[in-house]
């Protein structure tokens, strides 16, 4: 099939080209465009019929004119990869930006990649560690997971993110993940932090970076985070590696989404973004997880920046549902000089009951992590109805969660961005905090965890 | 025309085909590896097929091929404990034809067609029999029998009929017509199954949550819808229904979900014991997993796949209990496929008959009399999942319009960590009327009054709340104040439930009553001991109430409860000569 080219562009739309009268073209085929200038433009088949073919273009339609020459190539894309791809950076089309060689292919993989079969998925059960209080005590991260952080622009998602990745690790073991870093449309300034970070901590010698930053042509990141995932796939499935897959920002990504579907003359759903993008967005998603019999797992962290700080905006709507929990980033909190500035209380984990207990962190942490986030919870609540009545109209248990809703602000949530606390730590620290409020109010607390780590108790 | 045309366009899961002879609904194979398909659109000769796996890589110019029949399920012994993907084809078989990842293009029998089940006869030869009678048993699993019935497009005069040792293709009776039954059926899952009259639900479907059982009860053969943002447990929800009510079948469909989700069901389900009969869950339950990521057309059949089989069940006499999570993928998918057959949309791009699908799919709930003369229900309890949580949009109120019972999840209560996390001030059942005499006879006479005193505590408690957040709630007069701890205590010992808990997970309905009754003596006894003098502070912290909230999460409650209120009412009363 590969070989003839056609001159037959009818009509260029946007990212889409539109020609006729060609042999029958395979739907999602890659295609390649060679311009009058001898330049090479790659896409993909998105629509195909006997008279008519829409081809989405990666590098944007510029300079495409009705004598450009248009080549099928015959199979769908796929990504060469290798166990070579760690250490190495690509850009969003999978092609090295290093200035090192081209990847050669141990295999190539379909970008698109298989639903994995829910019965031969094996529950995520292992707790990891990112050494961040919040995350550890109240939304604990499990291998194997998808956990977004939801943010918005000015807030220091990029550093959380980067601590995580430093500092993941699971309890009582050294064990490295490999780090799949996903660029989708953020600024060169952006790209350089993590770059220099990764290669600072010498992460980046364990990482595979797939880089579109925001001047490249936007159709391009469709397809990063596929070559992200299915390099991710392949190093985590065939060669047992646990991966940690960040990819920023998906805001970007679903905007593009929303490009391609404007220029087709789809009936938009909400916001003008796709109908399908719930399904786009869970072909992403739901590549994370452990299959049976394989050794490797695929822990990701997507960020994305909720548009004007807005939860209900239909990308981290349609994110959180198919995400297992997200991590909120606060801009009151990071007003306030708080870092790391999460909001634990929108935020959440739902694997988290898998993975807490007394074989995996301690026994007392189901406890804890609720009456903390109870406490913290009506503490919040309180501080609303003080500025109406003022602090005299309490009574003493109120007072106390009040003022237990600042220290836990102050001390539990605050550390520094180096700062990689154990989980014993981080619950320790929750009972010297809790001892601030009278026990008979605590009462989520199991008696014996009581008796057994109130620092009353304990000394 | 013949029954073979060839690919004319392709655009994601909508495919065109021409020079094909095809009806509505028609399943066909397409492409070379013929993968599976439905007509859904006619144009003069093109027929508009959705594709039921992915379709990367099709060229226009390959065939496809009619198969003449419509969307169909195998209906027979081996359905129970299978878990399916949406067009019936068990996952575990899946997974020994193409491994951890789902590829394309393999067939799969719904059940084993080889294992011999012991067929045993209930009619005799010479008895008149017409569709949907029942004429012999299987006992299927340990708790369930199967009930072999005629098909219910057949009637006629048993000519002969044999108990034994059979597989489900095998004819185990002939009628004097010539036609055979065997013990599997097929049956179109886009039509309603026949039955003969259908009635008004009278019997309570008994969850074991407090919540739902208590205030907003679901009668057996009725519907409820689970609208909820992410994260305020609609999940968790449908899972305790699908693991403690007294239904006895329960088909479980994750449409468009998460795979961990499915995952944990998986592999947490065959190890449940159901509180009803002791025996393992799995052997009444049938699953359906469909995940957001695998093909979304399947996810659309997933719904209908899943209502047949509960039919089919309920046609046998059983009470059966489906739960669809979650609606609002279904609907999405309807979107999908709309928007790519270039449909004129409605409401925020869901197509226009999406209101009247969602009330065809919640009407095949019911209490019915079956072809057989028996009594049989399906209950339909479908999740919604509103986008940011806003229910004023078409999905959540196409659904409100039909179902009688409204369990409205609330992201606050869920950020409280109050859970199950049902709003008990905008939720509602339609059902307590129909319901209530049941309850008289079977829990106790002045169960409906209870009720009502409880839910009215709830009401009083908002409103006093609102006065509670300009003045604080030391300036109330100590009526209202103790007014506010019963409120605080039927939130906090009643209405919450840890759904994860060994105990408290499953609450017993007799128990349910004692422990209203409960806050009640709590209140009478308060209430007479600040009127003779005692101090709200010293009547709220009796060691014996702290015992009694905590006493839900000990085995054998229900026996030591009693003992444990009059324990509290005497200390309440012993308040008074402290002072």
């Amino acid at each position: 099939m590969t070989g003839k080219e056609y001159r037959t562009i009818t009509d260029v739309k946007g990212p889409l080209v539109f020609l006729n009268k060609t042999e029958p073209v395979a739907f999602g085929e890659i295609v390649t465009i060679r311009l009058a200038d001898g330049s090479i433009k790659n896409g993909q088949v998105l629509d195909t019929s006997d008279d008519l073919v829409i081809v989405q273009v990666f590098e944007g339609t510029a300079k495409i004119d009705r004598t450009a020459g248009v080549t099928f190539m015959g199979d769908v894309f796929k990504l060469p990869v290798s166990k070579d791809l760690v250490g190495r950076i690509l850009d969003g089309a999978g092609r090295p930006r290093d200035g090192g060689p081209d990847i050669v292919a141990e295999e190539n993989a379909d970008i698109i990649g298989a639903a994995i079969n829910p019965f031969s998925r094996q529950s995520p059960h292992d707790f990891i560690q990112t050494g961040i209080s919040a995350i550890d005590c109240c939304t604990t991260l499990v291998r194997g997971q998808k956990l977004p952080i939801f943010s918005a622009s000015g807030l220091p998602h990029n550093d959380i993110a980067l601590q995580i990745a430093r500092q993941a690790k699971l309890k009582g073991s050294d064990e490295q993940f490999i780090v799949v870093f996903c660029a989708m449309g953020i600024t060169a300034e952006e790209y350089n932090f993590f770059r220099s970070d990764l290669e600072r901590t010498g992460a980046l010698e364990n990482a595979a970076l797939f880089v579109n930053l925001a001047d490249d042509p936007a159709v391009e990141r469709i397809i990063t985070p596929r070559l992200a995932l299915t390099a991710a796939e392949y190093l985590a499935f065939e060669h047992d590696y646990h991966v940690l897959v960040i990819y920023t920002d998906m805001t970007n990504y679903c905007d593009a989404l929303r490009q391609i579907g404007a220029a087709r003359e789809e009936v938009p759903g909400r916001r003008g973004y796709p109908g399908y993008m719930y399904t786009d967005l869970a072909m992403l998603y739901e590549r994370a997880g452990i299959v049976k019999g394989k050794k490797g797992s695929i822990t990701q962290f997507p960020i994305l920046t909720m548009p004007g700080d807005d939860i209900t905006h239909p990308i981290p709507d349609l994110s959180g549902y198919i995400t297992e929990g997200q991590i909120v980033i606060s801009r009151e909190l990071h007003q306030q000089g708080i870092y790391p500035p999460i909001n634990v209380l929108p935020s959440l984990s739902r694997l988290m009951g898998s993975c807490i207990g007394a074989d995996t962190t301690r026994e007392d942490h189901k406890s804890v992590s609720d009456q903390m986030y109870a406490a913290y919870a009506q503490g919040r609540e309180l501080r609303g109805l003080v500025a109406i009545v003022g602090e005299d109209a309490l009574n003493e248990r109120d007072k106390q969660l009040l003022d237990f809703s600042g220290v836990f602000e102050d001390r539990f949530l605050r550390q520094s961005r180096d700062e990689d606390r154990s989980i014993d730590e981080t619950l320790d620290l929750c009972w010297e905090l809790m001892s601030s409020i009278d026990t008979k109010y605590l009462v989520r607390l199991d008696q014996k965890w009581i008796e057994k780590y109130h620092p009353d108790n304990k000394a | 025309m013949s029954k073979e045309g060839v690919i004319y366009r392709i655009s994601g899961p909508v495919v065109t085909a021409t020079g094909m002879s095809a009806g509505m609904y028609d399943v066909v194979r397409v492409g070379d590896e013929g993968l599976m398909g439905e007509v859904i659109e006619l144009h003069g000769e093109k027929a508009v097929i959705q594709v039921y796996e992915d379709t990367s890589g099709i060229r226009p110019g390959e065939p496809v091929i009619n198969t003449g029949e419509t969307l169909s399920v195998s209906l027979g012994p081996g359905l129970l404990t299978q878990i399916y993907d949406g067009i019936q084809r068990p996952l575990p078989t899946l997974e020994e034809v193409m491994g951890v990842f789902i590829t394309r293009g393999v067939d799969a029998d719904a059940f084993d067609l080889e294992k011999k089940w012991t067929f045993e006869a209930v009619v005799e030869k010479g008895a008149a029999v017409e569709g949907g009678q029942v004429i012999g048993h299987v006992q299927e699993t340990e708790t369930i029998v199967h009930k072999i019935m005629v098909p219910p497009t057949m009637s006629g005069v048993v000519k002969n009929i044999k108990s034994g040792d059979f597989n489900v293709t095998e004819t185990v009776c002939t009628l004097e017509d010539g036609s055979e039954i065997q013990m599997m059926q097929k049956w179109p899952v886009r039509t309603p199954r026949p039955y003969r009259q259908k009635y008004a639900p009278d019997t309570p479907l008994i969850t074991g949550m407090r919540i739902l059982d208590f205030l907003f009860p679901l009668a057996k053969g009725g519907a409820a819808g689970i609208p909820g943002p992410f994260g305020s447990g609609k999940t968790v929800t449908q899972q305790s229904l699908a693991k403690y009510s007294d239904a006895q079948i329960v088909v479980y469909i994750g449409c468009g979900e998460r795979g961990n989700e499915m995952t944990e069901v998986l592999d947490e389900f065959p190890h449940l014991i159901d509180p009803n009969t002791g025996k393992p869950l799995m052997n009444r339950t049938v699953m359906i997993a469909n995940t957001s990521n695998m093909p979304v057309a399947a996810r659309e059949a997933s719904v209908y796949t899943g209502i047949t089989i509960a039919e089919y069940f309920r046609d046998m006499g059983y009470d059966v209990a489906l739960m669809a999570d979650s609606t609002s993928r279904w609907a999405e998918a309807m979107r999908e496929i709309s928007s790519r057959l270039e449909e004129m949309p409605g409401e925020e791009g869901y197509p226009a008959y999406l209101s009247s699908r969602i009330a065809e799919f919640y009407e095949r709930a019911g209490r019915v009399e079956t072809k057989n003369g028996d009594d049989g229900s399906v209950t339909v309890i479908g999740a919604v999942s509103p986008p940011g949580g806003d229910i004023s949009e078409p999905v959540s109120q196409g659904t409100l319009r039909i179902v009688k019972v409204f369990w409205g999840l609330d992201a606050g209560l869920a950020r409280q960590r109050h859970f199950p996390a049902i709003n008990w001030l905008n939720s509602y059942s339609l059902y307590p009327q129909s319901l209530n005499q049941w309850f008289r006879d079977n829990i106790a006479q002045d169960f409906p009054e209870i009720r009502t005193q409880i839910s009215g505590l709830l009401q009083i408690e908002a409103e006093l709340q609102e006065i509670v957040q300009l003045v604080g709630s030391d300036a109330l007069p100590v009526d209202q104040q103790l007014t506010l701890e019963v409120a605080r205590m039927i939130r906090e010992f009643f209405l919450q439930q840890n759904g994860f808990h060994d105990v408290d997970a499953y609450c017993d309905i007799n128990l349910q009553y004692s422990m209203s009754k409960a806050i009640l003596s709590f209140q009478e006894a308060a209430k007479n001991a600040m009127a003779a003098g005692a101090q709200l502070n010293d009547v709220v912290n009796v060691p014996a109430r702290t015992a009694l909230m905590r006493g839900r999460f000990e085995k054998g409650y229900i026996d030591t409860i009693d003992d444990m209120v009059k324990t509290m009412v005497d200390e309440i009363g012993a308040t008074v000569e402290d002072n």
